[in-house]
């Protein structure tokens, strides 16, 4: 694991090599004005209906769909210049995914940029919520690949929007019967639908089951971008969250076999690491902000 | 269905098994000259079955989806007695009512399994989903209910958990029928229900449906192109041509003595085996 810098970094202090290259021509945050706005109203509705996916009029982003393209769209028309942006890409600040789309924003739209989850204003991320808990202030922009969380069962988009407008909901547990016919337990461990709000069932994007429990009333705004469908979503802060289950097989968040190599913690996602040609396992938390911070209250070097 | 048959009946029951099911008015919905179905009127009562036969393009099929609220008509009425007197008008009532009739007092019943299965879940789900649709939630007793179900249409339990494509068609032809009836529905819509099996799987399927439809006291409507199928099952006929009905009444008076020119060529055309 790489030695990485914790500090709030700004923009400031590399803007000038950066003046006159990359964001030279372009509108603050990449969108122009007029796009951000139509972002907005189309954010403004998601809220206003916890669940509902609203489709936008995505535009072309300067990289490939299934990269980020919605959760870039979504940061880039609630940005600020006095925004604090963290992005990470399976929990980690380090990824390639994650690093470009920071650089992204920081040459674009020149704000500061942050791996500590505690300071960022807004967090980016496709795969994890982190592990400190969030705060009011906050809001999380997720990448979603697919939006539709009947699309499994039902390849008609007219009729995944009528079995939406009429709440009809049961095809939902005929996939989780499935996985405990295949498997003898729900095997859905990344994007398990949720039921928002006593209403609107929702793909809560390829997080892990782990971190379901997280969107349930959460205090902070989650907001949810899918570029190549084309759709937003929204869960407002203090929003009922149930993930889907049976009586007999209750819903768990996954339990984890090990503790984190690095900082000892045992209630974390945690990442698996085969260390040695004889299959060796070690586990780390996926989460790696919360990594060092826990490593450094214990006097470990992360 | 005649009062007087029965010896001893409850004045309830009497006035309840006396009032139709479901009550059809002048029901039309025209693709083009004489494509599709018009005018056509008639009561079902519960336990009754009703046979819509004639020769391909002559409306059965259409007329099937618009009384069981897939299509909507140019005009006439569809009433559905929901409980003891209330009447519902199917078209009037609005999707979600629709919706929710067709999965739980009415099946539907495909001429292709296929249409009719989630042909990737196992077995056991496409019998449970019509409960898990109503809020059924347990997992053990769901599959209870698929293997009771399986039995029923005498399939072997151990296949709860295989999908349909590994049934054969008659299997998968049963399957269907099962998923159908698991919501104990009161009206079951059948379109060709043996229609692509071969003849000794055709035979089992009818002996057991005529069984299913006695024991559950089931009113169907039945569409079907085979006199011999028709004469086993439906209590009633009614026999289409050009998008009307040409001839109706009880199943045996119509194919035993056929008044209708059209429905005379049509039984005459049967081959004696």
């Amino acid at each position: 694991m790489t030695n990485m810098t914790t500090e709030t970094r700004f923009a400031q202090s590399g803007r000038e090599s950066m003046e006159n290259t990359a964001a030279e021509g372009y509108n603050f945050a990449y969108l122009d004005e007029q796009t951000k706005r139509m972002i907005r109203r189309g954010l403004l509705k998601a809220v206003a209906i916890p669940g509902f996916q609203v489709p936008f009029g995505g535009r072309e982003m300067p990289l490939p769909y299934g990269w980020g393209t919605g959760g870039m769209q979504v940061t880039a028309a609630i940005l600020a210049p006095e925004d604090i942006l963290k992005v990470i890409d399976q929990g980690a600040d380090d990824t390639t995914n994650a690093v470009s789309i920071r650089a992204f924003f920081e040459r674009t739209a020149r704000v500061a940029t942050t791996t500590r989850s505690g300071e960022a204003t807004i967090i980016q991320t496709r795969h994890r919520i982190p592990e400190t808990p969030l705060k009011r202030d906050q809001m999380m922009v997720f990448q979603v690949p697919i939006p539709e969380p009947l699309r499994f069962i039902e390849p008609s988009e007219t009729e995944t929007a009528t079995l939406h407008a009429l709440g009809d909901y049961g095809v939902m547990h005929v996939k989780l019967y499935e996985d405990i016919v295949a498997h003898g337990h729900i095997a859905t461990c990344y994007a398990y639908p949720v039921e928002v709000n006593d209403r609107y069932m929702m793909d809560p994007s390829p997080i892990p089951r782990f971190d379901n429990p997280k969107l349930h009333m959460s205090p902070a705004l989650m907001l949810f971008g899918a570029g190549r469908e084309k759709r937003l979503y929204a869960l407002p802060p203090y929003t009922r969250v149930v993930s889907i289950d049976f009586e007999d097989y209750p819903f768990e968040a996954q339990r984890q076999d090990g503790v984190c190599a690095i900082c000892g913690s045992a209630n974390t996602y945690l990442d698996e690491l085969i260390v040695d040609d004889r299959g060796t396992r070690h586990y780390v938390c996926s989460d790696t902000d919360y990594c060092q911070e826990h490593a450094g209250q214990q006097g470990i070097r992360a | 269905m005649n009062p007087a048959l029965n010896p001893t009946p409850l004045a309830d029951e009497t006035a309840a098994s006396t009032l139709p099911l479901l009550r059809v008015n002048q029901l039309t919905r025209l693709f083009g000259h004489e494509k599709g179905c018009q005018d056509i009127s008639f009561d079902l009562y519960p336990g009754e079955v009703l046979g819509l036969v004639g020769e391909s393009g002559s409306g059965k099929s259409t007329l099937l989806s618009l009384l069981s609220g897939r299509t909507p008509p140019d005009r006439g009425s569809v009433q559905y007695r929901a409980d003891h007197a209330n009447w519902l008008d199917i078209y009037e009532a609005g999707e979600a009512r629709r919706r929710q009739l067709l999965r739980t007092e009415w099946g539907f019943v495909e001429q292709n399994p296929r249409d009719g299965l989630r042909m990737s879940v196992s077995a056991g789900a496409n019998i449970g989903e019509r409960l898990m649709a109503q809020g059924a939630r347990h997992y053990g007793q769901l599959r209870e209910t698929a293997i009771h179900w399986l039995q029923q249409v005498e399939i072997d339990a151990s296949r709860v958990d295989d999908p349909p494509r590994a049934f054969s068609g008659g299997m998968q032809q049963r399957l269907q029928i099962a998923r159908n009836l698991v919501s104990k529905p009161r009206l079951v819509f059948m379109d060709e229900p043996t229609g692509g099996l071969d003849v000794s799987v055709q035979a089992r399927i009818l002996d057991l449906l005529r069984s299913l439809v006695r024991e559950l006291d089931l009113a169907v409507i039945l569409v079907t192109h085979d006199l011999a199928v028709a004469r086993l099952l439906a209590d009633r006929l009614l026999v289409m041509r050009r998008s009307r009905v040409v001839e109706s009444g009880l199943t045996d008076q119509i194919l035993d003595d056929p008044q209708h020119p059209y429905t005379q060529l049509l039984v005459s055309s049967v081959l004696q085996a």
